[in-house]
């Protein structure tokens, strides 16, 4: 399941809500993604989405991620709009028979979000905002899945 | 047509919404147009990692647009 939420979310809920009624999955591996303070430097991050085209990529890689991990289910949690320090950005959960899928899986579908999800995220701060882009560690790090 | 803008494209234009009527035939022309009133959008658009995506599909190269389309212009993106 796909969701963009402008709410915060709580991440251990819908840990708990994915594990529920689970007997064939050996395995879930979870993500948690959060908004940093860098110690007072970023007060706030801002996120934009495309509706209807974002959740649309992120559905065509959880697809990808299910067909090469041999994945049961796939979730995917994502804000957007502005967000808090401490705040929960993103969820990934993945569910598989056995541990190693499920990890890589969750690590494969990070390294997307970070690079290829439709997002544009602005970082406000006490000398004001900046967008950010995909650093050089972002792309080496999807490329290994290449 | 719809054009949209988003991230730092959407800053440097002062917009992130516009309709364009009558529609440009094809995306070169699109951006013809929107150049002609606005060199430093016209630049950008044409910068680093900036892709196109008309109807919610990435597009990449020329294409002929319909005057109903959606056009979007997408920086680097960055999610997580």
């Amino acid at each position: 399941m796909i969701r963009l939420t402008a709410e915060p979310f709580d991440p251990g809920a819908a840990l708990s809500a994915f594990c529920a009624d689970r007997t064939e999955s050996g395995a879930v591996a979870s993500f948690v993604g959060m908004a940093r303070g860098d110690a007072g430097a970023t007060t706030a991050l801002e996120l934009e989405a495309y509706p209807g085209f974002t959740e649309a990529e992120i559905a065509r890689m959880a697809e990808a991620a299910a067909a090469r991990f041999a994945l049961h289910d796939v979730l995917v949690i994502h804000r957007h709009g502005p967000i808090a320090p401490g705040e929960a950005i993103v969820l990934v959960a993945t569910a598989s028979a056995h541990r190693r899928e499920a990890f890589e899986a969750c690590d494969y579908l990070m390294d997307y979000l970070k690079s290829r999800a439709p997002f544009w995220k602005k970082e406000h701060g006490p000398d004001g905002a900046r967008w950010v882009e995909p650093t050089a560690r972002d792309l080496d790090d999807l490329a290994r899945w290449d | 047509m719809r054009v949209l803008l988003f991230g730092r494209l959407g800053d440097l234009a002062g917009w992130r919404e516009r309709t364009i009527d009558p529609a440009p035939p094809s995306l070169s022309a699109l951006k013809a147009l929107i150049a002609a009133q606005d060199a430093a959008l016209g630049a950008a658009l044409d910068g680093p990692g900036v892709q196109a995506a008309v109807d919610k599909v990435i597009v990449r190269g020329e294409m002929a647009l319909a005057a109903g389309a959606e056009v979007a212009f997408l920086p680097p993106m960055s999610g997580g």
